[in-house]
């Protein structure tokens, strides 16, 4: 237990509700954390000597006569090299078999990076798979979500990229994850030998709601140690943010908060923003970049949680079943990066961006002969190709199950526009066209071997 | 002055039991050990204020002191404000140290022992009023004016000036004498609170020239004036940022005043990487010599929201009345008006829709409505234009902030995510844009003499073309494409020759991304010329294909420099195609 001899303690609880309870007590600092019958808590509003406190276990069997003793300080965790390699829960406790963890205390959502001290994010990560390389390459520094319905293999995902990316340290932020998908991370880790270079903070969905709130805070600060202080390429994963949110959500409920769209707190996108700020590129070359899930309804991005989501990462990546190759693909209209033009024609090769966009804007063309076709109209000649081309970009390049290099996925992408199209349907820079088309010879060749 | 202390702390709502007079926005600093945190007065209610913290409340104890400064959020103005980026408060943030910004970090938002060139304008005994010259210092490349403070009263007489040489900002440059005879200094600085409009000029006068932004799709289609307003809301990933971007690289202003207000810290660091390495092909000069940065990201703050669009609008009223043309960008009001509505919220005030404050709408006009072109007392013009971005919830125009703007602001860039999604960008809806300048007689009068006689007309033409196309392609869509007369097809293949040639570009181009209005003018009437040629196809597949021969010749000139000898090939290319079809119409009819 964590008090001190000296802490003055509190018996007299005036007031619970499902997750807070207020009490009287003097001398307290806002967000400073306390234990309410050993249970942590945090103080959210003071009025007079009245203290509300979020109590992040749940409220259930606190009685009136509840021990509260305050800490002095708002929640912290405990950073150094020890953390690697740990299973820790919301708290910053381990919860694996190992010893508990020293280091130096740091608060837990600490100040935010002076603008001016953070560098352009420039630096490419690839992953191999062409839906996010080639057509929403990432960067380190950057802030992205997977926008995914409930049925997706979302986490699988997550790992393997994390497993893929060049990342010195893999800090995993679990909440309300299953218990399964806890165990699915921690053995493709363990399998890939990765274990000195991840920490976990895991709120699984049998711990309490309210435990989610603290661990992107916790994450994060795990990482800007690492980040800033050891200099290292972080790569911070958190799943589900729309759990956290409907943690969120409970509170500002019992604080007697109007909701706002949804039922969401007014606060979401501040809130939100909070924790997707937290990445960044320093000009020392340590980087927090930040791969975060959010499980949709139906695919709605209207939803407040999606929406609010949207507008603070920087590009989301659409998971959607493409019933044609029954394949799960990253959907080329929805998903974006926005920072893929610090890289991509720049780090990656120089017809990248005008052969993606083109990609692009044939797969939609596909997609409105697809619609005409549904309705029952004459498909035309460039209908046909459009949806033949369509066929082969989805399995090719699409589909999340590939593993090629940027390189690989252009010459893929030239081949199927030479396959399909005429030069004139490309509206690509003609100089591009006079490097990257193959000549009538090659591509007779070409053919001929496929 | 006015003391209290702190009875409640709610995330940055504060309340304070005051021993004195405290006014509404009044200042105040929350004395918490070592650190000051400013606040600002929101609500008084009997010797009880309630502040809105513009820090992290964190570590704040009930009990703590507080004094109240007697006056509203100021900014201080003066030389040396161009090139500076600042928080949301107009903290310099160059000055601030460490890697981050910790709670109660105030810097002073100029520099003090810069030496500045003065060069006087008025001579002792002339008779000046607020915002008069009264000389100019060398800022970068901008002649900035040294005026009579904008809190001055009445008339004043010069009695002195100091003589041309190099001065502090802080140094005395005119004594002035008020009308019952005191005397005043000024320096070349000055303050002046953010909430109220600077009215130190003669009239408003209706805004008639185009501000150019090198973008077709707004100087050619729904064009903004110099005083104008405009407002861009989108969905997330339409781009709206990397149109503002665009707008901010490109625009024809000598001043832009950029707010990032509320957004992401990497958009304001590639302004900051890229701002100083850029040219203003006007000047020759840095793109960044003639810009400042106000940001307030989202995870900074949350009420230095308000006060950071309050701030750049300040700046951009401030050099409009040295005579300049001033552009201000904020990015995105709506994360101000969600700030509004987390304060309202904790001050338990009934909501008005979407749970926003009710009087919104009436913020955003009054807010809006500072832009303007302006006469100055000496006659000479000055203006802020101003083009904020919404971002809606769920992509939903309708929705409190953009129903507000749209009252108030005369051009509209509506972001579709459907021309997002097909990656046709900019992603501007041009059919449901629009600029009300079109229809300004004024504007009319001057693009007749300045731009070609009929120029509004020509592009009324353009966009009745665009209607036409997209109802055929809609006919098409329902009937089929054989089921329809081929003269649908034409139809709709000249709106996508607009749409590909004109209100499409590449903002990645080094080319593309800007075209001088010239340049507009003259592709604006080749493609109009394709448009009216009357061409005869045997089948609508025809149709299709002519017409992609033609977007690719035009599309290669777009991304040609202007009248290169590139240009020219593909111009004669075009040409050539374009006489294939003409010499057989003839023939045929």
């Amino acid at each position: 237990m964590k008090t001190k001899a000296f802490q003055r303690i509190y018996t007299e609880l005036s007031a619970i509700t499902r997750a807070t309870c207020v009490l009287k007590a003097e001398g307290v600092t806002y967000e400073e954390l306390a234990w309410v019958d050993g249970r942590p808590a945090q103080a959210i509003k003071v009025v007079g000597d009245l203290v509300t406190l979020q109590v992040f276990p749940g409220t259930e069997g606190i009685s009136t006569n509840a021990e509260v003793v305050f800490s002095g300080h708002p929640p912290q965790l405990k950073v150094g090299e020890l953390l690697s390699g740990r299973f820790l829960n919301a708290y910053g406790d381990p919860m694996d078999e190992g010893p508990e963890i020293e280091g130096e205390a740091r608060a837990i959502g600490g100040p935010a990076v002076n603008p001016i001290q953070r560098s352009k994010p420039s630096a490419l990560l690839a992953t191999g798979i062409a839906g996010i390389d080639l057509n929403n390459t990432l960067v380190t520094g950057q802030k992205i979500p997977f926008f995914a319905d409930p049925g997706q293999p979302y986490n699988n995902l997550l790992a393997e990229v994390a497993m893929r990316a060049e990342a010195d340290k893999i800090i995993l932020g679990g909440m309300g994850l299953s218990n399964d998908d806890y165990l699915y991370f921690k053995n493709t880790f363990t399998q890939a030998g990765v274990l000195d270079k991840i920490v976990c903070f895991i709120n699984t969905s049998e711990n309490p709601p309210l435990e989610r709130l603290l661990i992107p805070e916790m994450a994060c600060t795990a990482a800007e140690y690492f980040a800033n202080d050891k200099q290292m390429k972080v790569l911070v994963l958190l799943t589900d943010m729309t759990l956290y949110a409907d943690a969120l959500a409970i509170v500002a409920n019992k604080m007697d908060q109007i909701p706002s769209k949804d039922a969401m707190p007014g606060s979401l996108y501040s809130d939100l923003a909070k924790t997707y700020e937290k990445a960044v590129q320093f000009a020392h070359g340590g980087s927090i970049t930040i791969m975060a899930v959010t499980t949709l309804n139906e695919g709605d991005i209207t939803h407040a949680i999606p929406d609010n989501t949207g507008y603070i990462t920087e590009g989301q990546l659409f998971l959607k079943q493409d019933t044609d190759i029954g394949k799960v693909i990253i959907d080329p209209f929805r998903s974006l990066s926005r920072l893929k033009q610090n890289v991509i024609g720049k780090k990656t090769r120089e017809d990248h961006p005008q052969v993606m966009n083109t990609l692009v804007r044939l797969y939609a063309d596909a997609k409105e002969a697809k619609t005409k076709q549904e309705n029952g109209f004459d498909l035309n000649e460039y209908d046909e190709r459009c949806l033949h081309f369509a066929l082969e970009y989805s399995e090719r390049l699409l589909a999340i199950d590939i593993n090629i290099s940027i390189d690989e996925m252009l010459d893929i992408g030239w081949e199927l526009m030479q396959k399909f199209f005429e030069k004139y349907e490309l509206n690509i820079k003609e100089a591009l066209i006079n490097t990257y088309w193959k000549k009538s010879e090659d591509s007779q060749l070409a053919a001929e071997e496929v | 002055m006015t003391k209290g202390t702190i009875t409640s702390i709610v995330s940055n709502l504060v309340t304070i039991d005051v021993d004195g007079p405290v006014g509404q926005n009044e200042i105040c600093m929350i004395m918490n050990k070592d650190v000051q945190l400013r606040a600002e007065v929101i609500r008084v209610n009997g010797n009880e204020a309630f502040a809105q913290v513009f820090e992290s409340t964190r570590s704040v104890k009930i009990g703590c002191e507080v004094v109240f400064t007697g006056h509203m959020l100021e900014v201080e103005l003066g030389p040396g404000i161009l090139s500076k980026n600042y928080d949301g408060l107009q903290n310099d943030l160059e000055k601030m140290e460490g890697t981050f910004i910790n709670t109660g970090d105030i810097t002073e938002p100029l520099d003090k022992d810069v030496l500045y060139h003065f060069s006087p304008l008025a001579t002792p005994g002339d008779k000046v009023r607020a915002g008069d010259w009264l000389g100019s210092v060398k800022e970068n490349w901008v002649d900035h004016k040294i005026m009579v403070p904008f809190v001055f009263e009445g008339q004043y007489t010069v009695k002195s000036i100091t003589e041309t040489g190099e001065y502090k900002i802080h140094d005395k440059m005119a004594t002035l004498v008020s009308e019952d005879g005191q005397e005043v200094a000024v320096t070349m600085t000055q303050k002046w609170p953010v909430k109220q409009a600077i009215k130190s000029y003669n009239q408003k006068i209706r805004p008639y020239d185009i501000l150019q932004t090198g973008l077709r799709v707004i100087d050619t289609f729904n064009p903004i004036t110099e005083g104008g307003t405009g407002y861009i809301p989108g969905p997330f990933g339409t781009g709206k940022t990397v149109l503002q971007q665009a707008i901010a690289k490109n625009a024809e202003a000598d001043i832009i005043i950029i707010v990032a207000c509320g957004e992401r810290a990497n958009e304001v660091v590639e302004i900051f990487t890229e701002f100083p390495e850029l040219t203003d092909p006007r000047t020759g000069r840095k793109l960044q010599e003639r810009t400042t940065i106000i940001c307030n990201t989202s995870n900074m703050p949350v009420a230095a929201r308000e006060a950071s669009v309050y701030v750049g609008m300040t700046l951009a009223e401030y050099y409009r009345n040295m005579g300049l043309k001033v552009l201000m960008l904020a990015d995105s009001t709506s994360r101000w008006a969600q700030a509004l509505r987390e304060m309202s919220n904790r001050l338990e005030e009934l909501p008005g829709q979407d749970a926003f404050p009710v009087e919104l709408p009436a913020t955003i006009a009054n807010f809006y409505s500072r832009a303007g072109c302006i006469e100055l007392n000496n006659r000479q013009f000055g203006s802020v234009t101003f083009i904020g971005t919404i971002s809606p919830a769920g992509g939903n125009f309708k929705e409190p902030v953009t129903e507000s703007t749209s009252k108030v602001a005369q051009c509209f860039y509506a972001l579709s995510q459907k021309r997002a999604d097909a990656k046709r960008y900019p992603a501007i809806d041009s059919m449901a844009s629009y600029s009300k300048y079109l229809d300004y007689q004024e504007f009319r009068e001057h693009t007749d003499a300045s731009i070609q006689e009929g120029w509004v007309d020509l592009i009324k033409k353009t966009k009745d073309i665009m209607r036409k196309g997209l109802e055929a392609r809609d006919q098409i869509n329902i009937l089929g494409d054989d089921a329809v007369p081929i003269s649908y097809h034409m139809d709709f293949w000249r709106s996508e020759l607009i749409d590909f040639t004109i209100i499409q570009q590449d903002s990645f181009d080094t080319v593309d991304m800007n075209t001088p209005l010239e340049r507009q003018k003259y592709m604006i009437n080749k493609v109009m010329d394709i448009c009216d040629v009357d061409m005869l196809f045997d089948d609508f597949q025809q149709v299709g294909n002519y017409f992609k021969q033609l977007i690719n010749q035009i599309k290669q000139m777009n991304y040609s420099p202007w009248n290169s000898e590139e240009f020219n090939k593909y111009e004669t290319a075009l040409t050539e195609l374009m006489n294939e079809k003409t010499a057989i119409a003839p023939s045929m009819t």
